[in-house]
């Protein structure tokens, strides 16, 4: 607006206030108020010029000006209406939320399905931080690392964390400036009966040296790690001293060890969190327990403890492994130092999930694995549950045409359609996530005692609801972006004309995302049947001794392991067992590696052959079930039987004659050498991982007792019955000994543990993937149907049958899902392959997997299409056609 | 109450207003008060007081006659309006209220706490 200045209007007057402050004002002034404003100022500088004169006036005048130029007056930089959109956002979301509310089964349909994916999601990104989060419960976690060694032999470099007890000493005296604490713990699993007053139970707990639990800074509920000092003190977990001590103080208490060791409680501290090192710990002993009590912590030829450390201030874990590299060149022997260890430390956050080691080099481990396998599964199905909102947008296109037409003629752009479309996908992905709020704390329970894990819900972590709502966002983008892309591009004049049809380039892309989503479906299903296929396939495996009715016991410190003959004797007398024999190490287990061995009378090397070394009892070989290929068990008959050996079939192979039984092989221990003679070789036993190749194996005859007793229950009785009996007559046998057995089986099964968790998670997530491409199809059938009642009520009348209207609705999906599997078996076959090349023990992917999925997929997508056809197909023409 | 809220100026240009009824506008407004109470006002602090009373409803405007002072600019002429009144009259009565409520003493005893 203009208005007119002191030429049109003369005046009395002729002195002018300044012109540059005047032309200031009128440039900042908002023009609402610039009139009246203007006037005012008028006013008073001509009365002040006739007053006080123009300079003071004019002065005036500026000043006025001025302290006008605030906030209020000044005009908004971006035209002076009102502009913000919330009125519109408002108007979308009112349409949106009406819309849900009219379409009520597509509402169910698009809600139910993204609800379903980002509980998925949810699910999955909070295994997946569990799985991050390692360790992190340690307050020095970034200053602690494991001491790792490498050894290079002819053709292989050796990744090794058993380290000898002399490394850990000399990294604490020579390297001491390096390190604050050094900690060295026993390496091998270490179960020990513990006892106060009449509560005796076997636990699980470490050994280890006093800087550890300082190093590791536990947070205690009683005492404190520094009493943790002597070798007669220990440190237990709160859940023992519930169990041990029910309501006593703990605290100063004497707990007896394996009957033999007295300690004073000096600390409790809190259980640790699943997800860190040490999590199973419910004690931790002074570690020269393990040598009885007293050693020499200076030995460098026997690898069995782990060296953990912390860094002092200012040194890095490269520095220091550099420095430390060498450290053992020397102080071993010879034949060590050809190896060329080489120390390096491992950062704690590496530990869990960076710690696989192939030929020295660090690689992919299954867990970072599975991470990667389970966060690549959340994203499809949240990706399905996007496609599902996708399609039925624009399946639905053609009844929200008028409306945008309508939107579009009172002058809407386009811009503001796909603002209105995206806040739909938000609100319905917003509700979403608040119902996959509540089912993931619904699921949390059943998820946790599958993936072995204890998650609970953060509800007061800032990240937890920020990656929530990223989710939800992204999920909203993902969702709506094809709806607001295609739905805002309608031309007004067509829709509004009524000569718009939904052309084919919609259902084109609509198609492809079908076969995407199917593409995923079964893939995903074939995944899960050939995780089971493979599983099976190990469970079935031979494994060279007879899992079934073996139980075994672990019979603690040496004086408590009583006399063998006596305790046979007693059992068979009970008629429950049929035999029993003792081992070092449990047959489940691959602990005991020894190399050094030559022939007596042969010229063959054997340098660099490591075997699998046990020492038995008679008797072992039967109670375990060993199966004899050649010779025979070693028998109390002969007493030259300590100077026997038995091996299995892989040894011999390693070993490399043909007749192995009767020769000898000398084994160099402590540099002397010991003859053993080859009485026996049994088929292999499988120990370590049942996925694995089977370790050579060698079994001793030792004259002592040893920690292990295997009991065969008799075949002909039930172990139910054998049981109470067995335990009866060992209470009064062993006294010391807790009856804590568990059954071989068991132990062999537990080898499957990450299989089996890995199968029901993809077999639940399968089965959601499924589900919620089905609903997606289920809304795209009855949508058609919908689209079609005329057309359906026409051909009826025209005489065509139930049976032809669901040939003609169901054709479309069968074909493309059909389509699907034709993509994604090729891809699942190429993928599982890949899977299977990690292990050496692995099934043929059997065609039937397949067959299995293509089947499955396609009889779900019929009973889904046909549901819906056949509703179209049996209503009355009369009504459909009725209806206009 | 949150309702009505008057600022210390504002409430003083709403009684001017109503004061000069019918013939409050920006420079009548500014002169009243500075005669009244000797205080010095500038045509910013006003003009923002007004305005923001407006936007609150507590007053209404007109454009008016102009003169050739003005440069031919409209004044504008503020009424107080019915909702104006009652914020007026609420300030009025809580002052009243906490005038009422000051216990006769306290105009005639010395600092108590002074022997502390």
């Amino acid at each position: 607006m203009e208005f007119g200045n002191g030429h049109i209007h003369p005046m009395k007057n002729t002195t002018q206030p300044p012109r540059l402050a005047l032309r200031f004002f009128r440039w900042f002034c908002h023009p609402d108020l610039l009139g009246p404003i203007e006037g005012d100022l008028m006013e008073l500088y001509h009365e002040r010029v006739e007053e006080k004169g123009e300079l003071k006036a004019n002065l005036k005048f500026i000043m006025d000006v001025i302290l006008l130029f605030r906030p209020g007056i000044i005009r908004p930089s971006e035209g002076y209406q009102q502009i913000n959109q919330y009125g519109m956002f408002k108007n979308y979301l009112k349409i949106g939320w009406r819309n849900l509310l009219r379409n009520k089964g597509y509402s169910i349909i698009n809600i139910g399905g993204l609800s379903m994916g980002i509980t998925v999601a949810i699910l999955i990104g909070l295994w997946v931080k569990d799985e991050l989060n390692y360790n992190t419960n340690y307050k020095n976690y970034n200053s602690i690392a494991k001491v790792y060694r490498y050894n290079t032999f002819a053709n292989t470099v050796e990744t090794n964390l058993f380290s000898v007890t002399g490394l850990g000493t000399l990294l604490r005296s020579e390297y001491g400036d390096y390190f604050k604490y050094v900690a060295m713990v026993k390496g091998s699993d270490d179960r020990r009966v513990l006892q106060f007053g009449e509560n005796r139970f076997t636990q699980r707990g470490y050994l280890m040296q006093s800087d550890g639990p300082a190093m590791l800074e536990l947070e205690m509920v009683q005492g404190s790690w520094k009493g943790y000092t002597g070798k007669n003190t220990i440190l237990i977990s709160s859940s023992l001293a519930d169990k041990l001590f029910s309501g006593e103080d703990p605290l100063n208490q004497v707990i007896q060890m394996d009957s033999k060791y007295d300690l004073k409680v000096v600390g409790v501290y809190k259980d640790l969190p699943g997800n860190a090192e040490f999590h199973d710990a419910t004690y931790f002993a002074p570690l020269e327990l393990y040598f009885g009590g007293n050693m020499d912590m200076n030995v460098w030829n026997n690898y069995n403890v782990f060296i953990y450390a912390q860094l002092q201030p200012g040194h890095t874990f490269e520095g220091v492994s550099e420095n430390i590299r060498d450290a053992m060149l020397p102080h071993v022997d010879e034949r060590t130092a050809e190896s060329n260890p080489e120390l390096f430390l491992l950062p704690m956050s590496d530990w869990h999930l960076r710690s696989d080691f192939e030929n020295g080099v660090r690689v992919t481990s299954s867990k970072l694995q599975s991470v990667w396998i389970f966060s690549i599964i959340g994203c499809f199905v949240l990706l399905l549950a996007c496609i599902n909102f996708m399609n039925l947008s624009t399946a639905r296109s053609e009844r929200r045409a008028k409306e945008v037409g309508i939107r579009k003629s009172m002058g809407s752009v386009r811009s503001q359609l796909v603002y209105q479309f995206f806040s739909e996908s938000f609100l319905v992905a917003m509700i979403s996530f608040v119902v996959a709020i509540v089912l993931v704390q619904i699921l949390l329970p059943t998820f946790n005692s599958i993936a072995d894990k204890n998650i609970g819900l953060p509800w007061g972590s800032l990240s937890f609801w920020t990656a929530g709502l990223g989710i939800t966002f992204i999920t909203g983008i993902l969702a709506g972006s094809y709806p607001a892309v295609y739905l805002s591009s309608f031309n007004p004049v067509k829709v509004l004309k009524g000569t718009f049809k939904v052309g084919h380039y919609v259902a084109t892309p609509r198609r492809v995302l079908v076969v995407v989503q199917f593409c995923i479906s079964v893939m995903l299903v074939a995944g899960t049947g050939i995780v089971y296929q493979q599983m099976s396939y190990g469970k079935d495996r031979p494994v060279g001794y007879t899992r079934e009715g073996l139980i075994s016991l672990r019979l603690g410190a040496y004086e408590n392991r009583g006399d063998l003959k006596t305790i046979r004797n007693e059992l068979q007398a009970t008629g429950m067992v049929s035999e029993i024999g003792e081992a070092n190490y449990q047959v489940t287990s691959t602990l005991g590696w020894n190399d050094d061995f030559k022939w007596r009378d042969r010229n063959e090397d054997l340098s660099g052959l490591n075997f699998n070394t046990i020492f038995v009892s008679h008797g072992y070989a039967e109670a375990v079930g060993l199966e004899f290929v050649e010779g025979r068990d070693f028998s109390p008959e002969f007493s030259t039987d300590t100077e026997g050996v038995i091996i299995n079939e892989t040894a011999a192979k390693n070993l490399a004659v043909a007749n192995p039984v009767g020769e000898t092989i000398i084994w160099n221990r402590n540099g002397t050498g010991y003859p053993y003679t080859i009485l026996g070789v049994v088929k292999d036993m499988v120990k370590g991982s049942p996925f694995a190749d089977t370790d050579p194996s060698m079994l001793f005859l030792a004259s002592w007792s040893l920690e292990y007793l295997y009991i065969r229950i008799n075949p002909e009785v039930s172990t139910y019955d054998a049981l109470p009996v067995i335990k009866k007559s060992l209470a009064s046998l062993l006294p010391a000994v807790p009856f804590d057995y568990t059954f071989a089986d068991d132990d062999y099964n537990a080898k499957f543990k990450s299989e089996e968790r890995i199968g029901v998670l993809a077999a639940i997530f399968s089965v959601l993937a499924i589900g919620i491409s089905c609903l997606g199809l289920l809304g795209l059938v009855s949508f058609t149907a919908e689209q079609r009642t005329k057309e359906i009520g026409i051909r009826k009348v025209l005489g065509a049958s139930v049976v032809q209207i669901w040939q003609m609705l169901s054709k479309e999906f069968v074909l493309l899902v059909t389509l699907s599997c034709g993509i994604a078996l090729p891809l699942s076959y190429w993928l599982m392959n890949n899977w299977l090349e990690n292990y050496e023990y692995r099934t043929a992917i059997s065609w039937y997997v397949f067959a299995f999925s293509v089947g499955a997929a396609l009889f779900i997508t019929l009973i889904t299409v046909s549901f819906q056809a056949i509703k179209a197909g049996v209503s009355s023409p009369v009504k459909s056609l009725k209806a206009d | 109450m949150k309702k009505y809220q008057l600022g210390e100026f504002e409430e003083i240009v709403m009684l001017t207003v109503a004061v000069l009824y019918n013939q409050a506008y920006g420079v009548s407004i500014k002169k009243e008060i500075e005669a009244r109470l000797k205080r010095g006002v500038s045509v910013g602090a006003l003009q923002t007081a007004l305005k923001r009373l407006e936007d609150k409803g507590y007053l209404k405007s007109s454009e008016g006659d102009t003169s050739e002072e003005r440069a031919g600019r409209p004044k504008k002429y503020f009424l107080v309006t019915a909702l104006g009144k009652r914020a007026m009259q609420h300030t009025k009565n809580t002052r009243d209220e906490l005038w009422n409520a000051i216990p006769k003493v306290a105009w005639n005893s010395e600092m108590v706490t002074s022997t502390l």
